[in-house]
């Protein structure tokens, strides 16, 4: 027997490519944009948009028949508030420098049109085990495009990965540096990351051609 | 058999196929098909978008060719190899050693630009399943232009591919385009390899390896380095070349763009064609006094002084501003291009003055960019249908408004 139903498993996959929150719904561009330019900050920022969303669909399901609607927006903001609060204060406990680096995105996560949106559109209308798959995979979504885009722009950048240098020394040319490589310091401002995601929106609708809009 | 019909059999064969569009072209770029229409009355035109770019080249050769004597004249007077040239025919400014270094520093440039861009082309050609279009001609003359000398093949390359999938393709190819090609190109190098782009080492051919090699502790030789003339005033320095120096283009830049001479000839060629705007030209070539004269007024008024950064380059008078640095290959060349500058006659005034204006302003303002000519000739570019916009909004608005009072 799978592990999940066919509609649950839709849940989860859809949002990683065919629905994908970054590239196909245009949502949450102004994070990927900024905090891109090396993998690492990628990495802590996807797991911290996925412990969010996770949890924070869960928690909005358990309470959607209790909220009023009309103050359901700030509810969705107090709980979202609450849970970057932690994810701020374990960072800064455990990660302080890379905190520093993410500084006040970690903080905007609360304003991430993701989250918002699928507070909205899903946890509010479905039973907490759906929302919380609902919420991992639009994470998953998210923070895929993040990984690939941050990997590109820190491999082109810097030449390193994950702060590991791959390319050799720029400074004592070994490495594809020897040769005359030089690192493209484009890669590191945020318009580079516009047209990064921009070629990936490319790619992805090449290859499903239903994705494309008339 | 002729050359024409042997390329028009391959193309016969070819006809259908996926390649069709790479042999399509190759035989319209040196001859008129044989194809003609069988109905109908039709005008003939010979300023077809092939005629219009072949005179945009061809006013660009003279540049090309004072370049490549230019880069080998640089390379030997930062030597101390030979006399500085006296004026525009100067001794040992036209000598085959000149043209030689020359000629093996910039035609690989040429080459390349051409090579990767013109390729690119054909893919996208082939992929969509059109015609080549004509449009990489000029991109790829203007863009070995508008570099130094010693800027990297590779870097280039990497540029062009930039440059023409991102700056045209994406948008439609050949007049779709809202950005002028050649300069989202030398914006790319500029932004991604600002070390290759700016300074003083770069202008020269051969400086930046003289370093290198010096830094390896080769200490038989002497550092060689040219600053532009706008790096120059930038530091509040002041220069040595005289104001004939900067006119006739004996001076370091860019390949192309140093002789403001050559380029007036060219844009008198460009008018005369009618191929390029002298409405933009105009204009921009105001639009750059007008900022001059206003920083002239605000040093005359003592606002700024020496102490201030801004100092050297506001105190340069008005009218230098256009022999100094590449406003003038910007306003003819760069800004004249029909795609992607305004469309309307008073829109062309707008977007002329305003590029000359913003250009001047980024050059004194921002010592970073000296040279901010194609940022600005750019940020209009995305402008230009915001002005056109307005202008034909204007218009209409006139119009109904005469139409009111005749009613009433």
């Amino acid at each position: 027997m799978a592990l999940l139903s066919k509609k649950d498993s839709k849940l989860l996959k859809d949002p990683l490519l065919d629905n994908n929150p970054i590239t196909i719904q245009v949502l949450g561009i102004c994070s990927a944009l900024a905090i891109t330019a090396e993998l690492k900050a990628s990495i802590v920022m996807t797991v911290s948009v996925l412990f969010v969303m996770g949890v924070g669909n869960v928690v909005i399901s358990l309470m959607r028949n209790i909220i009023p609607s009309k103050i359901r927006i700030i509810v969705q903001l107090v709980v979202v508030a609450s849970l970057v609060i932690i994810v701020d204060q374990v960072l800064k406990a455990f990660a302080y420098e890379l905190s520093k680096t993410l500084s006040v995105f970690v903080g905007l996560i609360i304003t991430n049109c993701i989250i918002m949106g699928r507070f909205e559109a899903f946890a509010l209308g479905n039973g907490p085990y759906r929302s919380f798959l609902d919420g991992i995979g639009n994470a998953a979504g998210y923070g895929f495009i993040l990984i690939l885009v941050g990997f590109f722009r820190e491999l082109l950048g810097s030449g390193t990965l994950l702060g590991i240098s791959v390319l050799g020394d720029p400074i004592a040319k070994t490495g594809l540096y020897a040769i005359g490589y030089e690192n493209n310091g484009f890669m590191l401002l945020s318009p580079m990351a516009l047209i990064v995601v921009g070629l990936i929106i490319w790619v992805q609708r090449a290859r499903n051609k239903d994705l494309i809009e008339d | 058999m002729s050359l024409k019909s042997k390329l028009h059999e391959i193309k016969e064969s070819f006809k259908g196929k996926k390649m069709a569009p790479a042999f399509n072209a190759l035989h319209t770029f040196l001859y008129t098909p044989n194809e003609v229409t069988h109905n109908g009355t039709h005008i003939k035109a010979v300023d077809d978008l092939k005629r219009t770019m072949n005179t945009v080249i061809i006013a660009l050769v003279p540049c090309l060719i004072f370049g490549i004597f230019n880069a080998g004249y640089q390379h030997y007077l930062a030597q101390g190899m030979i006399e500085a040239a006296d004026g525009f025919l100067g001794a040992s400014f036209w000598t085959w050693d000149n043209f030689e270094i020359g000629a093996w520093t910039i035609l690989p440039l040429v080459v390349v630009s051409y090579g990767v861009g013109l390729l690119v082309e054909f893919i996208f050609a082939v992929i969509k399943g059109h015609e080549v279009e004509e449009g990489y001609l000029v991109t790829g003359m203007l863009v070995p232009l508008i570099v130094p000398v010693d800027i990297p093949l590779w870097m280039l390359a990497v540029a062009v591919v930039f440059g023409v999938v991102i700056g045209k393709e994406v948008f439609g190819g050949t007049g779709m385009n809202i950005l002028n090609p050649a300069l989202t190109i030398r914006a790319f190098l500029f932004f991604a390899y600002p070390t290759w782009m700016s300074g003083d080492k770069v202008w020269v051919h051969g400086a930046v390896e003289r370093d290198q090699m010096i830094a390896a502790g080769q200490t038989n030789l002497d550092a060689i380095s040219g600053e532009t003339i706008l790096g120059t005033y930038a530091q509040n320095g002041v220069t040595n070349y005289d104001y004939w120096d900067m006119f006739w283009g004996i001076i370091p830049g860019s390949v192309g763009e140093t002789s403001k001479f050559l380029i007036i000839i060219g844009a008198a060629f460009l008018i005369f064609s009618k191929i390029g705007s002298w409405r933009i030209m105009l204009s921009t070539v105001i639009g750059a006094l007008a900022m001059g004269l206003i920083f002239n007024a605000v040093v005359d008024a003592g606002i700024i002084t020496e102490s201030s950064k801004f100092y050297g380059l506001m105190d340069v008078p008005f009218w230098q501003h256009l022999i100094i640095g590449s406003i003038l290959f910007g306003a003819v060349y760069m800004a004249t291009d029909p795609v992607s500058a305004a469309q309307t006659n008073k829109g062309k005034w707008i977007y002329g003055f305003l590029i000359g204006f913003i250009s001047i302003m980024i050059r004194v303002f921002n010592p970073a960019y000296p040279e901010g000519v194609f940022l600005a000739i750019l940020l209009m570019n995305v402008f230009a249908p915001t002005i056109d916009h307005y202008v034909v909004q204007g218009n209409v608005k006139k119009r109904m408004k005469r139409l009111k009072v005749k009613a009433a």
